[in-house]
């Protein structure tokens, strides 16, 4: 189907289902219940998991096919948000002028980076990209104010020109994004029993987007342009013995990567237009990393699963705090229940990050595949179990001699 | 004439923190040819180092103090230090005054200990594996760190003064008839770290096991085959890296109020240091930390950003750019180490 071969299909459409029933899968509790708080089935989060996860199969792209390790993704992020901004503010509120924009100029952006920074590789290419990164987010910061309305943030406002919309609307505020009137933020609630499931508009308009976008990693993948790619990261002074000029490839690959970049940015900008200078900061680019890595590299469906999974458990574990830990494990003896709880204590809440950290430092040492490569082994190791059974079942049959 | 000389004193001044993490970063690449991106995070737990001995020094007992009366004329409660009440007001007022500088003694052991775990825990594992791996697992150690040190010390940055006695101004011009006034500390602190680096420098190149390591550096290998136990020898340079990272921070407390991600901040800018110094190369690491400061202190004169804006913003990063385009190898890299 659409030109893949049986197993992409089969993949492709596991996440379609996935991403079109997430609004069921996340919300797998009763709103009375008490473990009501513990649903991620709200737009808000829904769409950043959908954001994330195009941001992070367009990392992958670039790092996972050619093995080149960008620290500076962030900046084409944070470009997509405020070209999508600009657009709200002097287009009007239709989201895909917006997006298309954020398309385009992150390219271009991309476009210009790569071209300097892929003359260096390894280390060297990372720190280039870091440089460029810092430098974006610290002139977005101070001189580029105009643009970026420095420490404040890019924000829509009455005065707005908006040519082709309304600067405000009838009763005197600030008109919402839209898909041809659609607005993002309208949300249909469905009340099943004591279950309620929310379909937000802009949810469905990321996910269909994200689909799209993950539809296109899989032809890149499977395409000649990402073997080559590919060759790219196994040897890449062979590639240049052989006669072929690489460069064109790996920048081809970059540019890609921050356009899928800078649609991510362009779609946060739709949900909520405002941009502001901390999403392009070197920590925000880190954080691409972390869920590429997680997920794991150079696979295809890792990259949405580390973005799912770090944003989940980030909203999950932030919600976490001491009262819930007692009624857990209240259990347990009073003395035995306050020590367990005083040991997860700095892994909760506000410590979520330390969690990742940890995290993280496991997977980089023990799954450098990351939670795709664990699930691979943890199949092969039942696989190996089974076939071991149905040895000693065969070797039952035909004792020693 | 004033105006540039206090530039080349602010530059010489932010330059030697740049020198001492990149010559720390350094001695870690050069020697264990790792990237470490936890680099940022020694400096920070240097800085609370210092920290932990000022609270240490401060740690105090109450007592009711009959005759004094606070405004509602109850017995006055009166916090006295253990120091203080130890070894008198005098002699503990100023132990806890000197908590800083004290806190150099505090913080060696400290760090060359974690350097030590460091090493032998997590980095020696990673010695056969990519620099992309090295570069990753190090971010994920600096992460961790950092929350860490927020779990214990709170999100806030805490205040560390530096002594009374160092805390005020200083006419460095006097002597030669100009007016340049600076704060005394920074002074410090660049006497401060120029005696570290030639300290660093005259171990590795007037000790035996400064040639030792030195040897390692160039050929590990047949060192290695001469039947020295070069790894252990690197182990305790990566300490001794540490320990340099953590002195830097120690000293800087005065200066920046110590925070959990003042690491961070730092780690960016001492690997464009090191990139422009030359990967592996000591000197070059010292001497692009202090020029990149007078270049950074220079483009944030008022008259060089009216014409061109933002520059002091970005010189830095600028001036990196044009160097790995220009020069691979840095400023003086060693011909054939981490070119590509």
């Amino acid at each position: 189907m659409f030109g893949l071969d049986k197993k992409d299909t089969s993949m492709l459409i596991i996440v379609a289902i996935l991403t079109l029933f997430a609004p069921f899968i996340l919300n797998p509790f009763p709103t009375e219940s008490a473990m009501a708080q513990f649903n991620a089935g709200y737009p808000d989060l829904m769409q950043r998991f959908v954001i994330f996860g195009i941001f992070a199969i367009g990392f992958n792209i670039l790092f996972g096919l050619t093995g080149y390790l960008s620290f500076g993704h962030a900046a084409f992020l944070g470009v997509g948000s405020y070209s999508a901004v600009w657009m709200f503010k002097l287009i009007g509120m239709n989201v895909i002028p917006a997006i298309m924009l954020s398309v385009i100029v992150a390219g271009l952006f991309a476009l210009l980076i790569g071209f300097v920074s892929l003359r260096r590789s390894g280390i060297y290419f990372s720190i280039l990209t870091l440089a460029f990164a810092q430098m974006s987010f610290n002139l977005a910061y101070s001189v580029l104010t105009p643009i970026t309305n420095g420490e404040t943030g890019l924000q829509l406002t009455l005065e707005d020109p908006r040519v082709l919309g309304v600067s405000a609307t009838a009763d005197g505020s600030i008109p919402v994004t839209n898909l041809f009137g659609l607005e993002m933020r309208s949300t249909f609630e469905l009340a099943l029993g004591p279950w309620a499931f929310q379909f937000n508009a802009g949810y469905y308009l990321c996910a269909l987007i994200m689909l799209a976008a993950f539809y296109l990693a899989i032809r890149i993948f499977r395409s000649p342009f990402g073997m080559m790619l590919r060759a790219v990261k196994s040897n890449q002074q062979r590639m240049n013995y052989t006669g072929l000029n690489t460069r064109p490839y790996t920048l081809a690959a970059f540019v890609i990567s921050g356009m899928y970049a800078g649609l991510a940015g362009g779609l946060m900008a739709s949900m909520d237009p405002l941009a502001g200078a901390e999403r392009m900061q070197w920590t925000a680019s880190g954080e691409v990393v972390l869920m590429t890595i997680l997920g794991g590299a150079g696979t295809l469906i890792g990259p949405v699963l580390g973005a799912g999974f770090i944003k989940y458990f980030e909203n999950i574990f932030s919600k976490i705090n001491d009262n819930v830990l007692h009624t857990w494990f209240s259990f347990l003896p009073d003395g035995m229940e306050d020590a367990v709880v005083f040991i997860i204590h700095p892994f909760i809440g506000k410590g979520w990050h330390l969690t990742l950290g940890i995290l993280f430092m496991l997977v980089v040492i023990f799954l450098p595949g990351g939670l795709v490569e664990g699930g691979q082994r943890i199949k092969g190791w039942l696989s190996r179990r089974k076939a071991k059974d149905s040895g000693k079942a065969a070797g039952e049959t035909n004792p020693a001699e | 004439m004033d105006a540039i000389l206090l530039q080349i004193l602010n530059g010489l001044d932010k330059g030697s923190a740049y020198a001492l993490i990149a010559l720390g970063l350094t001695l870690i690449f050069g020697t264990l040819g790792v990237v470490n991106f936890a680099h940022g995070a020694l400096f920070m737990i240097g800085a609370f180092c210092a920290v932990t001995l000022q609270r240490i020094l401060n740690l105090s007992f109450e007592l009711v103090d009959e005759t004094q009366k606070d405004f509602l004329g109850n017995p006055l409660k009166v916090k006295t230090p253990y120091v203080e009440a130890w070894f008198g007001p005098d002699i503990g007022g100023s132990i806890i005054d000197w908590a800083v500088p004290l806190a150099i003694l505090f913080a060696i052991p400290i760090m060359i200990g974690v350097g030590y775990v460091m090493e032998r825990g997590l980095i020696k594992h990673f010695y056969k594996r990519p620099h992309a791996d090295q570069i990753l697992v190090t971010f994920g150690l600096a992460i961790v760190l950092q929350e860490v040190v927020k779990y214990f010390y709170g999100a806030n940055p805490i205040q560390t003064p530096a002594p009374d006695a160092l805390n005020g101004v200083v006419n460095l011009g006097a002597a030669i008839g100009m007016d340049i006034v600076y704060p005394v500390w920074r002074v410090v602190y660049f006497f401060f770290a120029v005696l570290i680096i030639g300290g660093i420098f005259s171990f590795l190149q007037f000790t035996t096991f400064g040639m030792v390591v030195r040897a390692g550096m160039a050929d590990r290998e047949t060192v290695g085959l001469l039947g020295i136990n070069i790894d252990r020898r690197f182990t305790i340079m990566f300490g001794i890296a540490a320990a340099v990272a953590g002195l830097a921070g120690v000293m800087y407390t005065p200066i920046n109020s110590p925070n959990y991600h003042m690491g961070m901040d730092f780690l960016v800018l001492s690997f464009v240091v090191v990139v422009v110094g030359g990967m592996g190369s000591l000197p070059g690491a010292v001497l692009a930390g202090f020029l990149l400061g007078v270049l950074e202190s220079f483009a944030s004169m008022n008259e060089i950003k009216s014409l061109i804006p933002g520059i002091d913003q970005i010189i830095i990063y600028v001036v990196a750019i044009i160097i790995l385009l220009t020069r691979p190898r840095g400023l003086m890299g060693r011909k054939g180490v981490m070119e590509d």
